[in-house]
């Protein structure tokens, strides 16, 4: 079988509903969340790149490489802020993210 | 034109961008040698470095859009408007907050250092012609705002209002971008000129790739349904930190909405006008609504936003033409509402430490009379009121929605308009007729100054200047989307 473009789009569409339902029904930590953002951006670049080589256009590449990076610096910030929340509350249960509602 | 002449030319054009990344990089330098000690100085020349930013953007209005670092950016007479805009509020807030924050014991040389990279995103921002420089405008105002929303690190709520931050940031950042590569590989480039001409066929691959896009973006201006984070972040951040996110980046991410829907995609209107539409609506619904139960003054304001956001969204349904100078008109005159309630807001310190229940401001008005005064002019502005500055905002706003034929929505927000009188009078009524609560500690200089002003610019100028400010904005707004030539 001829592997084409709709099979790379196919795995980027499941690696982001996958990131995104675990964003959601993810209840126990956040690090699973970090996870999950990563494993969105991750799809992103899987279609960046599968468009790229298809169209024979090397925008996707560069767009993929910008995203690699932020992703990188995203991750950093994301883990900062949870140790500053782990050293105030002395856990990381998404459950007790609620000390504000309304 | 050469390599490097093409290059001096993009540079020449970039002044602002290149004050504000030079000064973010030196401040970091000064910061790391000096420690804190250093940060006063740094507010002080950060907020400097901002105001000159704002007035080179100001004064270098192009006449036609210039296209500038091989299609990446543009200048024209919007993101000239929407980075003066961005610049002086963003200035404004800063002074507030470092007064605020030596108050508070956080005052580190940090925050103007992510004060200014949050703003150069916003320059970026308004300036996105190609959707990397868009992806990397938002990501650098975000990363920036993550950081600020947990800025006090010993305190649970603050971390908690960041990490809420980060992580739905974070998943809109990812639905922003799966949207952006839809397009990319539907349109074959990443740039809005390129693919504005790929539009005409009505693909369906890049319909689904701007829903996404529009998502993300809504959930960066705080409309409704994206806005659950804006509660909570409002609430749980350092007051200074809640009145910069009140200000600056609401505007750059409309500019962000405006560029995207009027450039590319303005071949696609009858798609997007039914989203922008939703969004308006719903926001101004959810917004209206919600804040009427709210004690806490934060959590109000933050749903005023996302009602204002409604009104701003129903001015871009408008379409390019009159939507464009509506929505920057409106966000004009909103700000500086905006900046001087939290001018307020951070002046309300009893025994030592911030308070922000609603019931804290009872009998202002025997107790500290200019502050109730200021207090209820900017209320009353943003009620809308004439002949306050609110006012004409909301009228450009009812104006362009009507012509545009989007009547239905036009009611809906006058309805909105009612219920939010509700709310601000109530504010209004707490100042003025309940039995006084104890006072506040002394005011520093900086909220003063800001409340003074931003009260002085809804009162007095706007009454004599709302017909320059207006026909300002239009001749910038008049200058742009204007089917910019590939570069």
């Amino acid at each position: 079988m001829e592997i084409g473009l709709s099979h790379f789009l196919a795995v980027g569409a499941a690696l982001f509903t996958i990131g995104v339902f675990g964003i959601f029904v993810n209840r126990k930590n956040v690090i699973v969340l970090l996870m999950c953002i990563e494993l969105v951006l991750l799809s992103v670049n899987v279609n960046l790149v599968a468009f790229s080589a298809f169209l024979g256009n090397i925008q996707g590449q560069v767009f993929a490489m910008f995203v690699l990076t932020v992703a990188a610096a995203e991750a950093a910030v994301g883990l900062a802020i949870l140790v500053t929340y782990f050293r105030n509350r002395g856990d990381i249960a998404v459950e007790d993210l609620n000390l504000m509602k309304g | 034109m050469t390599d490097v002449e093409a290059l001096l030319f993009s540079l020449s054009w970039s002044q602002p961008e290149l004050w504000l990344a030079g000064f973010a990089l030196v401040a970091t330098l000064v910061g790391a040698a000096f420690g804190d000690r250093a940060s006063g100085p740094l507010s002080i020349g950060a907020a400097l470095v901002m105001v000159i930013a704002a007035t080179l953007a100001a004064l270098h209005r192009p006449e036609t859009p210039v296209v500038i670092f091989n299609g990446s950016l543009v200048v024209d007479g919007f993101s000239a408007a929407v980075k003066t805009i961005v610049g002086y509020s963003a200035a404004a807030t800063l002074l507030l907050a470092s007064e605020h924050l030596q108050r508070s014991g956080d005052r580190r040389f940090e925050f103007p250092v992510l004060v200014t990279l949050a703003v150069l995103g916003m320059f970026v921002m308004a300036s996105a012609h190609d959707l990397i420089a868009l992806y990397i405008g938002v990501e650098l105002q975000s990363l920036a705002a993550y950081v600020m929303a947990a800025f006090r690190r010993d305190d649970a709520r603050s971390s908690e209002a960041g990490l809420k931050y980060f992580v739905l940031g974070a998943l809109s950042s990812g639905l922003l971008l799966y949207g952006a590569s839809l397009i990319y590989g539907f349109a074959g480039s990443v740039k809005f000129a390129e693919i504005a001409t790929q539009i005409g066929d009505g693909n369906a691959g890049l319909t689904f790739g701007l829903v996404f896009l529009l998502c993300g973006l809504a959930f960066k201006m705080s409309a409704a349904p994206f806005h659950m984070w804006t509660p909570d972040v409002y609430e749980g951040a350092p007051t200074p930190v809640t009145a910069f996110f009140a200000a600056a980046p609401k505007m750059a991410a409309v500019a962000l909405m405006a560029r995207v829907i009027y450039g590319p995609f303005g071949a696609l209107e009858a798609q997007w006008v039914q989203v922008i539409a939703a969004l308006a609506a719903i926001s101004l619904v959810v917004g209206s609504v919600a804040a009427l139960v709210q004690t806490n003054i934060k959590r109000l304001m933050a749903y005023s936003s996302i009602a204002n956001m409604g009104f701003v969204l129903m001015a871009l349904a408008a379409g390019a033409k009159e939507g464009a100078p509506a929505a920057l008109l409106y966000m004009a005159l909103y700000l500086p509402a905006t900046i001087g309630i939290f001018a307020v807001i951070q002046a309300m310190w009893r025994d030592g430490k911030p308070v922000e229940d609603v019931a804290d401001l009872a009998g202002l008005a025997r107790r500290t009379p200019w502050m109730a005064y200021i207090l209820t002019a900017l209320l009353f502005s943003l009620t809308g009121i004439p002949p306050l500055a609110g006012f004409f905002g909301k009228y450009a706003a009812f104006l362009a929605t009507v012509n545009a034929g989007l009547v239905w929505l036009a009611i809906l927000a006058g309805l909105a308009t009612v219920v939010g009188a509700g709310y601000y009078l109530r504010v209004v009524k707490v100042i003025w007729f309940d039995a006084p609560a104890p006072a506040f500690d002394r005011t520093g200089g900086a909220v003063v100054l800001t409340a003074g002003v931003s009260a002085a610019l809804t009162v007095l100028v706007l009454v004599v200047g709302a017909g320059a400010v207006q026909s300002w904005i239009a001749i910038s707004a008049a200058t742009s989307f204007a089917a910019p030539p590939l570069p």
